[in-house]
């Protein structure tokens, strides 16, 4: 087990190295951050000064090279546009978006379970087909207009919903800006998260769905149903369990997935979290922040997998021992 | 029924406690596409920042709606001999910090404009300024300059004594002007407007609260402001249609008849300042050295075409540079719009099979910049040039642009001093790396007389010669199809509908939010 772990956490930081070395290759084509500083009157000779300044000629391994050794002392570099340490941005940033993708993860799980055991233990009811069949609707519609459609809906149409932003939020530990604790922060949360949600729903009801529906064709099923056992307990208590393993697995790779799709729900809802900065820093060319934010996103898909291939190890024993030859 | 009696009761009293409550003080929600990237004026010249300047900072004189100055911290102003310039300034003015405003302050600014990296360019004309008493300044010019008031327009005089001595947090002085880092004038501020900022987390929300001893009492009654920048267009419009801000800009094309058309709210447009051109490229192309293919192409642009059918009525189609109020405004330049003409014009060239070029342009600066220009591409068409179109994020663009990529270049230029001559020297002189004039002319036009002309301009004081002076350079572009100009972008506002939105909005596209009233 030892050695499996210590395997993984290699692996995990050559993973790591290599995105940032991605990240920082691609950091030029998204055009020069000086242009962005300035204003259109400057002069070619001062923004060549400013660039210099900045260290920005610099030939590309130099600029790597001193970006790693920055960043094994913790530091990833400055952010043009917030002129503060990225490490600070992003961790301003991250309540927000960890926040969202909570109330998000929340959602999938509460609906997607009981809607996919439904539509497993009566596939041919009404309300399986409308569960199934609402779910494609729901896979083929881009965030972006579910997200337009609910402000419109909940908020213009109906004004229930408060459109954008955050709300009122509580200072949490002296770094974590919660909208968990107020009316109005958990108002501003609901079209946020719903949006959000709605990529994932589907895929988990169907992955429920079919897990379920794969379990109860299994033998020890039919065996509890030939003891004569109580549906119910047959259902959630022997086939529910199994169908769980599969969905965990996949359902800790899908939250690194949910917080890259942030980028499109936060952008919407000019909710203040990592994603719609990242797309902002992607406009201004503000790059230090543009890559730190490749790298810390990176580092969660990569923390999630390794966790989960952790977890799996420990509840399935055959994946160590093939790791071991 | 007894209980509606109740009910309605209770509520008659809360609304009345709540309008009691209202009437005098204000709170304005803002929302604008973006928020101002720093708390120091001198950081970036930009319209987000002059923005900012105009509600934290005030000016010693600015421009009214008609185009004239109009006193703000200089009460009077005349000029001493050639290149002096005498401003009388305001005695009873105090800076956020309790400073008293002095002449000094005014020198102060001026030697930091002089130093940051945007506004040196704007301020070269002038040695400086001198304190001739504690509140009469003098504003100084090399040589005889014509556009003195148009700059006092950009001094907002800053808090010397607050400005000066060293920051303790970075060991550095505290009127250094810093990009990219901290600078205690990048978080710190110390001006004389009607607003001080309370609160500000960048890029979430900044809050303005009215400064108590304001030294114009005559203005309006907006409190506190709540600025938040919305980057998302639907997004900032379901806002104000959702009654979650009051205030917002700019309106998307697209919303602008849902807003006008929704109750209780406001809609204000304007014709701005912005001119959206096309650059031919003669160095590249000897066809665009020709001027009778140049003008073959601008008969083939329709103008008004695409001002009423892709910017959907929400532009000016344009001739000239110049919009109307500008001093090099020539009334008798009109848009050509005649493809027989065009056809004639490139047969006459000896193009009449025509030929194959490359053009760039931006999709995301100005506003449908990619929709406009692939309406150009398949304009040309019909008078046989094939053009092979590019178009990419403003982000990429400029470095493109600067090199020179392509033959046909898209650009949309404010003149930062708010006058003609400004266009001329950078997108029409001939380029000259020494003194950086036509730094934007990828076109390479280059004619030594436009050139005379512009730098006669700048040093005539007399306002009638100088308009002539303008409107003639106007004039010679327009016949010479230097350049292929297309519109002017309208501006606009929308908010609720119980403020005086229209009389605080300007063509330069600086709300005096300080005038704000609210009903």
């Amino acid at each position: 087990m030892f050695a499996f772990t210590v395997r993984r956490i290699l692996q995990a930081i050559v993973v790591m190295l290599v995105i940032s070395f991605i990240g920082f290759a691609i950091k030029h084509n998204f055009g020069d951050p000086v242009r962005e500083l300035v204003g259109e009157r400057v002069t070619p000779e001062e923004r060549a000064q400013i660039r210099e300044r900045l260290g920005l000629n610099d030939p590309f391994l130099v600029q790597y090279s001193r970006f790693l050794v920055d960043a094994l002392h913790g530091d990833l570099g400055r952010s043009f546009f917030f002129k503060r340490p990225v490490t600070e941005v992003i961790l301003s940033k991250a309540p927000a978006t960890l926040e969202l993708v909570f109330c998000a993860s929340l959602i999938v799980i509460l609906l997607s379970v009981p809607a996919g055991i439904h539509a497993a233990i009566y596939p041919r009811r009404l309300l399986s087909r409308f569960i199934m069949g609402s779910s494609i609707v729901g896979v083929s519609i881009p965030v972006f207009l579910t997200a337009i459609m609910l402000i419109y809906i909940f908020s213009v149409e109906l004004g229930w919903l408060p459109s954008f932003g955050r709300g009122e939020t509580v200072l949490l530990f002296g770094f974590w800006e919660s909208g968990l604790l107020t009316k109005d922060g958990l108002l501003h949360l609901i079209m946020p998260s719903v949006a959000l949600s709605s990529i994932m729903l589907p895929l988990f009801i169907r992955l429920v769905r079919s897990e379920m529906m794969e379990v109860l064709e299994s033998e020890y099923v039919k065996f509890a149903w030939a003891k004569g056992l109580q549906p119910r307990r047959v259902w959630y208590v022997h086939a529910f369990k199994n169908t769980l393993l599969p969905v965990i697995t996949v359902g800790g790779v899908q939250l690194g997935i949910m917080v890259a799709f942030t980028i499109l729900t936060e952008t919407v809802f000019q909710w203040q979290g990592m994603g719609s900065m990242f797309i902002e820093s992607v406009s201004r060319a503000d790059t230090a922040l543009m890559v730190s934010y490749i790298v810390v996103v990176g580092a969660i898909f990569v923390v999630v997998n390794t966790m989960v291939d952790l977890i799996y190890g420990l509840v399935n024993p055959t994946v160590r021992v093939a790791g071991r030859q | 029924m007894k209980t509606s009696v109740k009910r309605i009761v209770l509520l008659t009293a809360v609304l009345v406690l709540a309008l009691a409550g209202m009437s005098g003080a204000a709170t304005l929600k803002l929302a604008m596409d973006a928020d101002p990237v720093s708390l120091d004026p001198h950081v970036q010249l930009s319209g987000g920042m002059l923005q900012y300047s105009h509600m934290v900072f005030d000016p010693l004189v600015r421009w009214t709606p008609e185009g004239d100055f109009e006193p703000r911290l200089a009460v009077k102003w005349e000029m001493v001999n050639d290149t002096t310039t005498r401003f009388f300034l305001r005695k009873d003015v105090k800076f956020h910090s309790g400073n008293m405003f002095t002449a000094d302050d005014v020198v102060f600014t001026l030697e930091r404009l002089k130093k940051s990296d945007d506004y040196k360019g704007l301020f070269e004309y002038f040695t400086g300024a001198k304190a001739v008493d504690s509140h009469t300044v003098d504003l100084i010019t090399k040589e005889p300059y014509g556009l003195v008031m148009a700059m006092a327009t950009y001094i907002f005089p800053m808090d010397k004594a607050f400005y000066s001595g060293t920051d303790p947090q970075n060991s550095k002085p505290k009127d250094l002007i810093i990009k990219t880092d901290y600078s205690f004038a990048n978080f710190n501020e110390s001006g004389t407007g009607p607003f001080k900022v309370t609160q500000r987390e960048q890029g979430v929300k900044t809050t303005f609260t009215r400064f108590a001893d304001y030294w114009d009492k005559n203005t309006g009654n907006v409190n506190e402001i709540i600025f938040t920048p919305i980057a998302e267009a639907p997004t900032r419009v379901a806002a104000l249609l959702s009654g979650d801000v009051d205030f917002i800009m700019p309106v998307p094309p697209a919303d602008l008849n849902r807003v006008e058309k929704t109750k209780g709210l406001k809609l204000v447009t304007m014709s701005g300042s912005r001119i959206i051109t096309f650059q031919l490229n003669q160095k590249r192309r000897a066809e665009f050295a020709n001027p009778k293919v140049r003008l073959a192409m601008d008969y083939a642009y329709n103008n008004d075409g695409v001002v009423k059918k892709i910017m959907k009525g929400f532009a000016t189609a344009a001739a000239q540079n110049s919009p109307k109020g500008y001093q090099g405004y020539n009334p008798a330049l009109q848009p050509r719009y005649d493809l027989a003409k065009a056809k004639e014009l490139m047969k006459e060239a000896g193009y009449a099979n025509g030929f194959e070029c490359t053009m760039i342009a931006p999709n995301n600066r100005y506003v449908n910049d990619e929709k406009i220009a692939q309406a150009f591409v398949s304009m040309m068409s019909k008078i046989g040039i094939k053009i092979s179109l590019k178009t990419m994020p403003k982000a990429q663009y400029w470095d493109q642009f600067d090199a020179q990529v392509a033959d046909i270049q898209m650009i949309g230029w404010h003149s930062d001093t708010e006058d003609s001559a400004n266009f001329f020297e950078y997108l029409y002189m001939c380029p000259d790396k020494e003194t950086g004039r036509g730094q934007y002319n990828s076109g390479n036009y280059c004619n030594k007389e436009v050139d005379a002309l512009t730098l006669q301009s700048n040093t005539e004081t007399d306002i009638a010669k100088r308009s002539a002076i303008l409107q003639d350079i106007e004039k010679t572009l327009y016949e010479d199809a230097a350049y292929i100009p297309l519109h002017w972008q309208n501006l606009s506002w929308a908010s609720k509908d119980n403020m005086n939105t229209e009389a605080i909005v300007n063509v330069m596209n600086f709300p005096y939010f300080g005038d704000l009233v609210i009903k």
